[in-house]
């Protein structure tokens, strides 16, 4: 394809007005406003949905949601995340959960905050929350494992209960028809 | 040839064997009917309903033959209900449509039945990934419920027995499980107990599953209700690779599937084949995979070094170069192979020994099913090989009337007096025993799961292997280590069994990948080592 | 004798030291002009408003590590940085920075080395830093540096042409090589730069060319050659390749003003005469240096104002357009003053 080039005039083409425009437009901004934000000292506003270090939480009642169910494993793309199944303690208040991380581990220097992990968790477990600063000597330093995650995470706020209402019931529970809580007496024959 | 019939299944013509259900007859043009209950080993329970199906027949006039309809074929009268496909059988000209919307409105009702009192564990659910009624879920799920109610609540972590984990809510009652242990284990211990909602498998008072085919109930659960206890929380399935695979724990050779991630086994399942274990495998052979990644796996060849009085570890070449030069200098060489090693290492051993040459007999009691007496899985292999001579004793006794000093030992244990007699003691095993202990050299070999190779099981059947894991260390498959004694120039194990197949005559023709996932039966002359037990015969009655 | 020796050796000390701190604020001046032009503050951190960043930005450069890769010519790789350095400060020596100092009854005189062909020394001391630019374009062998050196030589040499060339009718207007004569003239008569705009405009391009800043800075033009000539440099040998460069533009600037804006001289009385007191002969080097600051800001604005040329551009503006322009004006000048000395 040619390409029309345009004609110039003579002071066109000795760049000179150009240039001296130029300098204008730049000696112009020297007195304008500044938009730098003092950064440590004045954080940035992040919005709600502002995805930072994903962390996990606990419920209003202290279990841990996560039940290493190694979805976010599973979909994570930059394979950041790494879990060791295990189960919760057998007498705890919690242990009709059955199921908790043994060890949850992220490597912040793999994670690309993309948040899959927070979409995927069918347990609403894994968030991610507004640390953007994420910083360390060590490699080892930026393999969050549980407690960490935990601590970061905090507690969550949860309108659903589900591992309140859910699970074994107590041992010696007989099986059977139950209303509120207690046993239905088997109706008399020909009642 | 049995009688067959011809019926259309959603439009395609079949040609099925007369007495044959629309569940198998569909699967036979590639449609799936979806089932719960029905498995094609157990008999037919029908109670879970799933596996509906719009059936018809053609219309027959006063002389019984089929009315035709103005467009010449056959007028088709539809029931008026629909029918389970695994209880109805094919008949001369029957429709089936296995698509309909009617069907598939009825299976929505199915499955939103199922999922009222399911307790949608799936998070925490070791099936998630296998499960049954997750697929169905998804094909003929509502995706939200209907159901305000408390759902029932039942027993969840309970023990069925020591190997397996039974959680009540789960279970969908299709009694596959009950089935099985009555007609296949032969210990009819399972059953439901209290009606409607609040039916629940338990066993019967005082009685557990004891049988060494109990864990096969997990594998045929179609949901999470019955787990492995012993694979609980321990990986999700979709991170296993699955590895086509042969149980060496005794010479029926269950075709089985190795699970592993990440160079750790995790499970091991039995895999399909009628012609050897059906579909199912015993808990023995299932559960005794643990050694493959136990910590005391050795990982590096090594000498007992005179200087140090200690192992020192050696690399392969460095290993290699000093025992074929001991080798060389030795007189007589004596091996004692393994039946646990796979035809190609057995070839390769005899040719490296030479006539004196035994393996060693592992037994144990045989249960009429699958577990045969002979624990080794390739005795065949060896007698084929002709490194099972019953020269045994005679080694023994060589060794210690001091007549044989030097000795290479493939995956076997020696006493410790007898090691000591011997000048050279070449041993190539996986884990540490009495005879790596005293051994000059200590060759690190591969279990099954490592290593690709065949065996030829007690019915003279020759089946292939995968390797599912790297090695540990700088451990390598034995063929290799062999091949490297023997100064040979096998690259690939492909390598080894094309020369055994020029060498053996029962292995003409052959090579590793027309032998498949399911072997191939050897025409061998002589008789087979034990007498072939009828094992997949018992276990289908 | 030994007084004497004394003064030059403090005058020289002097010149240096200011020099180098104006070209370390140059660095500092141009970091805040750049980022206010772009609506930024610029560096702010170190000492109050980021005063102290100069001397940061001299601590990293001297603890950086100082990597010699294995594949360069070590000998002349460590010579560049000195050889583009050093032609800078020698060239002040002649430049004139006020007119006399009386300080108890001793004149000293506002030069280092009052020589009558001073601006022939500054050419010739200014055309050695091609020689740093080219050694290390070659001793890094490397391709980036190599092409680097490379242009800069081949432009560094045609621009020194139009340099020459374009002083020459100051000097036939002056009647003297000596910088210091040449600066009285303007005191005494007028600006340069007003009988002589074509070439103090042409002067002016060379010396962006002279010193490669944009639009010129073709051997370094990161976008193209990663860094160009100093791209195997770090630490201390860059910081001297760094430092060169506003050293050249401190030398560039202190001639502009020398030549066209009457140096350290103003158009009224007492500032437009050789200094007979001493606050006179200070101020006339605060008039000297703050001309400078002024070009100093203007190769800075330039810089953050437009764009690179081309390659082809740059050449074809050097050879064909000034050059013929410098020797037609030399001619129009000649016939001038021919014709006013009649």
């Amino acid at each position: 394809m040619q390409v029309q080039r345009p004609k110039l005039t003579f002071w066109e083409r000795t760049y000179i007005p150009q240039i001296l425009k130029g300098m204008w437009i730049t000696i112009r901004h020297l007195p304008m406003k500044k938009f730098t934000r003092m950064y440590p000292e004045e954080k940035p506003k992040l919005l709600g949905d502002y995805r930072g270090a994903p962390t996990l939480v606990k419920d209003p009642e202290g279990r841990v949601k996560c039940v290493s169910c190694q979805l976010c494993e599973f979909v994570c793309p930059p394979k950041a995340i790494r879990i060791t199944p295990g189960f919760r303690a057998d007498q705890a208040f919690d242990s009709n959960v059955e199921k908790e991380p043994k060890e949850f581990e992220i490597d912040m220097l793999r994670c690309i905050y993309c948040g899959y992990c927070e979409e995927v968790c069918p347990e609403e477990a894994i968030f991610l929350k507004n640390d953007f600063a994420i910083t360390g000597y060590k490699r080892e330093e930026l393999r969050f494992n549980k407690q960490k995650l935990l601590e970061l995470g905090g507690v969550q706020p949860d309108s659903i209960w589900k591992w309140k209402y859910k699970g074994a019931p107590p041992p010696g529970t007989p099986i059977g028809p139950v209303r509120d809580g207690k046993p239905v007496e088997k109706k008399a024959a020909g009642h | 040839m049995a009688e067959t019939v011809k019926l259309t299944i959603d439009g395609k013509e079949v040609v099925a064997p007369k007495g044959m259900n629309l569940i198998e007859a569909a699967k036979l043009v590639g449609i799936e009917v979806p089932h719960y209950c029905y498995h094609p080993k157990l008999t037919i329970a029908g109670n879970c309903r799933m596996c509906l199906v719009d059936t018809g027949m053609p219309k027959l006039d006063k002389d019984k033959k089929p009315e035709l309809g103005p467009d010449g074929k056959p007028v088709i009268m539809f029931a008026p209900k629909l029918a389970i496909g695994c209880n109805t059988t094919v008949a001369e000209g029957m429709v089936v449509h296995t698509r309909t919307p009617k069907v598939q409105k009825a299976r929505e009702g199915v499955m939103e039945f199922l999922l009222i009192n399911h307790p949608l564990d799936c998070p925490i659910c070791d099936q998630a990934g296998e499960c049954r009624l997750q697929e169905f879920s998804v094909d003929y799920g509502k995706g939200e419920s209907r159901f305000v109610e408390e759902k029932v609540h039942k027993p969840k972590q309970t023990k069925l027995n020591a190997k397996i984990t039974l959680d009540d809510e789960r279970c969908i009652l299709c009694s596959r499980c009950i089935r099985f242990m009555k007609e296949v284990a032969g210990q009819d211990c399972l059953g439901f107990v209290n009606r409607g909602s609040y039916s629940t498998l338990t066993c019967y008072p005082g009685q557990e599953p004891k049988t060494n085919y109990d864990l096969n109930i997990v594998d045929i659960c179609p949901v999470g209700a019955l787990t492995q206890t012993d694979f609980r929380f321990e990986q999700r399935v979709w991170f296993l690779k699955e590895t086509k695979s042969v149980c060496p724990n005794c010479s029926t050779g269950c075709n089985t599937v190795l699970w592993s991630r990440e160079g750790v086994v995790y499970r091991q399942t039995p895999r399909d084949n009628d012609a050897v274990n059906q579909c199912w495998m015993c808990d023995y052979g299932r559960l005794n995979f643990k050694f493959i990644n136990d910590p005391t796996r050795l990982t590096s060849p090594s000498v007992k070094s005179a200087v140090y009085g200690e192992r020192v570890n050696l690399t392969w070449l460095e290993a290699t170069r000093q025992i074929t030069g001991k080798l060389k200098a030795a007189g007589t060489i004596a091996g004692i192979a393994s039946g646990r090693a796979t035809t190609e290492e057995l070839f390769l051993f005899k040719k490296l020994v030479g006539d004196l040459v035994d393996i060693v007999p592992h037994t144990g009691e045989a249960d009429g099913k699958l577990l045969q007496a002979d624990r080794n899985p390739n005795t065949a292999g060896a007698k084929l090989t002709g490194c099972a001579t019953g020269k045994l004793p005679e080694i023994l006794e060589g060794i210690k009337a001091g007549k044989v000093k030097t000795l290479i030992v493939l995956g076997e244990d020696l006493d410790e007096e007898l090691a000591k007699k011997l000048e050279l003691l070449v041993v190539i095993d996986t884990l540490p025993t009495k005879a790596t202990e005293h051994a000059n050299y200590v060759l690190p070999g591969t279990t099954f799961a490592e290593k690709r190779g065949t065996f030829i099981n007690g019915k003279n059947r020759l089946q292939r292997f995968n390797a599912a894991i790297p090695p540990v260390g700088i451990a390598r498959p034995e063929w290799q280590t062999l091949t490297a004694l023997l100064g040979a120039s096998y690259a690939a194990i492909e390598d080894v069994f094309a020369d055994m197949a020029r060498t053996l005559p029962a292995l003409a023709g052959l090579n590793l990948s027309k032998i498949g996932d399911l072997g191939v039966e050897l025409k061998i002359e002589q008789p087979a080592v034990q007498p072939v037990s009828q094992a997949a015969e018992a276990v289908a009655k | 004798m030994m007084l004497e020796l004394l003064g030059h050796l403090i005058k020289i000390a002097a010149v240096i030291g200011v020099m180098l701190g104006f070209v370390a604020y140059t660095v500092m001046l141009e970091r805040w002009a750049c980022a206010w032009m772009q609506d930024r503050i610029g560096p702010n951190r170190v000492g109050p408003f980021g005063v102290l960043q100069p001397l940061a930005d001299g601590l990293k450069f001297i603890f950086k590590e100082d990597v010699l890769p294995h594949h360069v010519n070590k000998v002349y790789f460590c010579i560049a940085p000195v050889v583009t350095m050093i032609p800078g400060l020698i060239a002040m020596a002649v430049i004139p920075w006020g007119s006399n100092l009386p300080i108890a009854g001793h004149v000293i005189k506002g030069v280092i080395a009052d020589l009558n062909v001073g601006i022939l020394f500054i050419f010739a001391i200014s055309s050695l830093g091609v020689y740093g630019i080219v050694l290390a374009g070659w001793a890094s062998n490397s391709k980036y540096p190599f092409l680097g050196g490379i242009r800069s030589s081949a432009q560094m040499i045609s621009y020194e042409v139009c340099l020459g060339l374009s002083v020459v009718p100051v000097f036939m207007q002056a009647g003297s090589l000596n910088l210091m004569k040449v600066v009285e003239y303007q005191a005494a008569h007028t600006w340069l730069v007003l009988c002589q705009p074509l070439s103090f405009f042409i002067f002016l391009v060379s010396a962006f060319a002279e010193t490669n800043r944009t639009p010129f800075d073709l051997p370094e033009a990161e976008q193209e050659l990663v860094g160009g000539y100093h791209t195997e440099y770090s630490s201390m040998k860059f910081a001297m390749f760094f430092l060169g460069e506003y050293a050249a533009m401190f030398v560039q600037s202190a001639l502009m003003v020398t030549l066209f804006f009457g140096g350290w001289s103003l158009p009224f009385a007492p500032f437009n005469a050789p200094a007979t007191e001493l606050w006179v002969g200070a101020v006339q080097i605060g008039v000297f240096l703050a001309k400078v600051v002024c070009f100093l800001f203007l190769f800075i604005w330039v810089r953050w104002t437009i764009p690179r040329f081309r390659y082809d551009q740059l050449m074809a503006l050097g050879w064909k357009i000034f050059i013929p322009l410098t020797i037609v004006n030399i001619l129009l000048v000649a016939v001038v003053l021919a014709l006013v000395a009649k």
